[in-house]
């Protein structure tokens, strides 16, 4: 699984990426977690608000820091 | 009138909270509040539980009426005008979508690249972070109801004026390329959100904000109840008093360095205000802590070279200055 966490480095960014990690975590899932800081990459991604989630490329939230019962349901999304 | 007053002064400006914060400080603590010390510990206590308190429930209910503004509608709105209404409309639209300094990137490109003015998305992000119904009802209820609507509308009418210069400049070049050629997805509005998912958004909204912001308060509160009680007010009036001509000039020069939230700035506002400083010199302070934050102009240097950036931190200052200027000029009307 690829997870993408979008966001130029604020706090909330921070937030999201350690809630995903402890999701991942609880789920025993493994997954490629990476940051994207990029600008241009961000908003290839055609969103307007970070930080933002991306998982297997789709973009499950932008905006907020998501519950990390929502991030696990978003996770077994794209287990399925 | 009676019930209006008694809703201002209990709800709005928690006297039974002051009441009691007193009546504590001196039975517990066992200290007079006319005391620097009992009087300090009033301030702070009585401030950071009032600020608390407020800020709860206004950003429950901002960030209700928020949800029905996302980014993506507020562009789709701001899409069908052009020149100064469109400039209007943005300074407007920038006090209720909800925003924060690390969205102002995506924001702006978003903006930008769906063929907004630049000026139009500039008097939105002028206005976003220093001018919204939270701060208007906190401005309210340490002050009062014509500070807090003079506030509203002096911050408005800057982001339409320096919305306006920037589009009459013609900055266009000085913004990255990519900006305008960037893809971007249209608002669906088949995404239209329950009643029961705006109360959830709302309440994150007030869980995340509280969560970013509370150091911001404290630090704020604790410097307002050391200028209340230790800082000799003949210091202050040195500085900052009325008759000085370069106050509102120091006060913005303070502010600007300054990175914090409006919620963290009020107490010290506060706190300047019943030393005797000019409204004009007390609201330039506020405005230059909050419309000017170095973190959200270094990310935006990333998408607008520096000329532009320059034009738009100019205008800010210049408008800040004169604002404090003219405020000053009405103090005892607003007091």
């Amino acid at each position: 699984m690829d997870i993408k966490i979008l966001g130029p480095g604020c706090s909330r960014c921070a937030s999201l990426e350690k809630e995903v990690i402890n999701a991942l975590a609880e789920m025993d899932v493994t997954a490629d977690v990476k940051k994207v800081k990029d600008i241009q990459e961000i908003m290839s991604y055609k969103i307007m608000s970070t930080p933002a989630l991306v998982v297997n490329g789709k973009v499950k939230v932008a905006g907020k820091v998501p519950k990390r019962e929502e991030i696990k349901r978003y996770i077994k999304e794209e287990l399925a | 009138m009676f019930i209006l007053r008694l809703i201002n002064d209990q709800l709005l400006k928690m006297q039974w909270l002051s009441e009691l914060v007193r009546s504590l400080t001196e039975n517990v603590f066992g200290l007079d509040i006319s005391t620097r010390l009992g009087g300090s510990i009033h301030f702070f206590v009585y401030d950071i539980i009032k600020i608390f308190i407020l800020l709860t429930v206004l950003i429950y209910l901002v960030s209700y009426i928020q949800s029905y503004f996302p980014p993506e509608r507020t562009r789709a709105i701001l899409g069908r005008f052009r020149g100064i209404t469109g400039n209007a409309l943005g300074a407007l639209l920038g006090t209720i979508t909800p925003f924060c300094s690390c969205s102002s990137i995506p924001l702006f490109i978003g903006f930008t690249s769906a063929g907004l003015p630049l000026g139009v998305t500039f008097s939105f992000l002028l206005s976003s972070p220093f001018v919204d119904l939270a701060s208007m009802v906190l401005l309210a209820s340490i002050f009062n109801w014509k500070i807090a609507i003079v506030y509203v509308v002096v911050g408005v009418v800057l982001a339409i004026i320096g919305g306006t210069i920037i589009s009459k400049m013609k900055l266009e070049q000085y913004v990255a390329p990519f900006v305008f050629h960037q893809e971007v997805s249209e608002f669906e509005e088949g995404t239209v959100m329950t009643r029961r998912e705006r109360m959830t958004y709302a309440w994150d909204q007030v869980t995340d904000i509280v969560k970013r912001i509370w150091v911001y308060i404290v630090i704020g509160v604790a410097i307002g109840a050391a200028i209340h009680n230790w800082i000799p007010a003949e210091l202050i009036s040195t500085l900052l008093g009325q008759d000085k001509w370069y106050s509102v000039l120091l006060a913005t020069a303070i502010g600007i360095p300054m990175y914090a939230d409006i919620f963290g700035a009020l107490p010290i506002a506060e706190a300047l205000v019943y030393k005797g400083v000019g409204v004009g010199t007390v609201l330039a302070f506020m405005m230059a802590v909050t419309a000017i934050s170095p973190p959200s102009l270094i990310m935006l240097n990333q998408v607008v070279k520096s000329k532009l950036m320059a034009v738009f931190v100019s205008v800010v200052i210049v408008g800040i200055i004169i604002i404090g200027y003219i405020l000053n000029g009405f103090n005892t009307l607003l007091i």
